[in-house]
């Protein structure tokens, strides 16, 4: 997971003091797996202990980020919203321009950012993030999509750093057996993690919000010159 | 011809400068029901070409132009630091002029999203002093210019980049709205390659000369009617 920030390309005198760049983490997924409302639950688990910010991709412009205002979990100023064009793959993986510009407002806007989620729209199991755009992704299935998605595999559902199978709340009503996703999942992922989740069951995405934790951490400890002053 | 692979890599729609999520208007003639189809769409391009194409290629060139003929190989020397100091003056000259000719705010903030992705990709691409006499998000045209420049493309070059790059991305845009035959699409743009040319060059003959200042109220109108929408899928 080679992050290729290349904080040079910030054009513009270099302010007094820099904090170190934010953890920029990718949300993606097919449409409706729960990608906003993951988002939205780890700005409310994650919210007290990180300065958080969110870049959202939808087909129309403001619907997610408006969520997100809706439910209040984010000050406006923390929202940014882009358009892709009819290609929301495209914006995170081929062309990162918009999304890198978004980052850099919400940068130059809150110095002080910890994490950054960036949300794309809704797409198929190939769509993933560019690490020029991001340092880590999720890939966000759900169960009524079919049990059989993760057998597919995908570089989303193969490549991700996390996998969330999200909605396990609906599996006996969809008929779709845990058991074979988990399985199949761990067969195509090597030693990448997984996560079972019911946002309807846990609001505050524990398992996930943990693996958020876990990979700022890890990234701290490998940037000991970037540890933020207290 | 020199630096042609350079001047090919600059009008390449897949270079990651932002340019896939601007229709350059082409949403908005869509939904106004101006554009319906194939044919309505070269229509639509001819005008582009005509109207927008001149300032943008001109303004390239200039920008190219103002990087091209001051050399600065040893900046310890004074007169090339005059010279440096001189280009760097002409690049924000020029941007302002790029200004004074996109009255819509909407088309100057999409024009300067694109030239700062352009000086995104320039500044690591192809590295040159004249980066850093621009501003994070120059005009695309003056971004192109300077980028051609520091590819080793001539002012002529840069403006037929710019002049291209006018059909190229509407074109598409369009193909993606009307969900046209991408072949018609390609074949409609192949066939205003002469128009292209012409365009280019006239653009090109004096880049060290007074700009043209050709305008199409229709294209600042359907900027600032997009930027208004809620439901639009481009930027601009």
């Amino acid at each position: 997971m080679p992050p290729d920030h290349n904080l040079n390309d910030t054009a513009g005198p270099e302010p007094g003091h820099r904090h170190a760049a934010p953890l920029r983490i990718g949300i993606g997924g097919p449409v409706g797996s729960g990608k906003t409302a993951l988002v939205a639950a780890l700005c409310r688990t994650l919210g007290a202990e990180y300065v958080l910010a969110v870049v959202t991709n939808d087909i129309y412009t403001t619907e997610d980020a408006d969520f997100l205002r809706r439910n209040a979990v984010l000050p406006d100023d923390r929202i940014e919203a882009v358009q892709t064009g009819c290609c929301p793959h495209t914006a995170i993986r081929d062309d990162i321009s918009a999304n890198l510009d978004a980052v850099e407002l919400l940068e130059e806007r809150h110095p002080d950012l910890d994490l950054l989620f960036v949300e794309s729209g809704g797409d198929n199991l190939t769509a993933t993030f560019s690490y020029g755009l991001v340092d880590a992704q999720v890939f966000v299935l759900d169960v009524a999509g079919g049990d059989k998605v993760p057998r597919k595999g995908g570089p989303g559902v193969t490549s991700a750093d996390l996998l969330v199978i999200n909605k396990t709340d609906l599996a006996p009503l969809v008929g779709a057996d845990l058991e074979v996703m988990e399985r199949d999942s761990a067969a195509v992922r090597a030693d990448r993690p997984t996560v079972l989740l019911s946002l309807r069951e846990d609001p505050t995405a524990a398992a996930v919000a943990a693996w958020v934790r876990d990979t700022f951490e890890a990234r701290r400890a490998a940037q000991p010159s970037s540890v933020p002053a207290m | 011809m020199t630096a042609v692979a350079a001047l090919l890599t600059l009008a390449d729609a897949r270079l990651p400068t932002g340019g896939h999520a601007h229709s350059g208007g082409v949403e908005q003639a869509i939904s106004a029901g101006v554009v319906i189809d194939a044919e309505t769409l070269a229509g639509f391009l001819d005008r582009r070409l005509q109207t927008v194409g001149p300032v943008a290629a001109a303004l390239a060139a200039a920008a190219c132009h103002a990087v091209t003929s001051q050399p600065r190989g040893h900046a310890d020397h004074g007169d090339n630091l005059d010279e440096a100091a001189a280009t760097d003056r002409r690049l924000a000259e020029l941007d302002a002029e790029a200004d004074a000719r996109t009255p819509s705010p909407a088309l100057r903030t999409a024009s300067r999203a694109l030239g700062r992705g352009l000086a995104r990709l320039g500044r690591r691409a192809w590295p040159n002093p004249a980066w850093a006499a621009l501003a994070a998000a120059p005009h695309h045209s003056i971004a192109l210019g300077v980028a051609a420049a520091a590819a080793g493309v001539q002012p002529a070059g840069a403006a037929h980049v710019a002049a291209y790059l006018t059909i190229s991305g509407p074109a598409t845009a369009a193909q993606r709205l009307l969900s046209l035959d991408p072949l018609t699409v390609a074949a409609i743009t192949a066939a205003l390659s002469a128009s292209v040319d012409a365009v280019a060059e006239r653009a090109a003959r004096h880049p060290a000369g007074p700009l043209t200042a050709g305008s199409d109220p229709w294209f600042d109108l359907l900027a600032e009617t997009h930027a208004s929408r809620e439901d639009r899928l481009f930027a601009s």
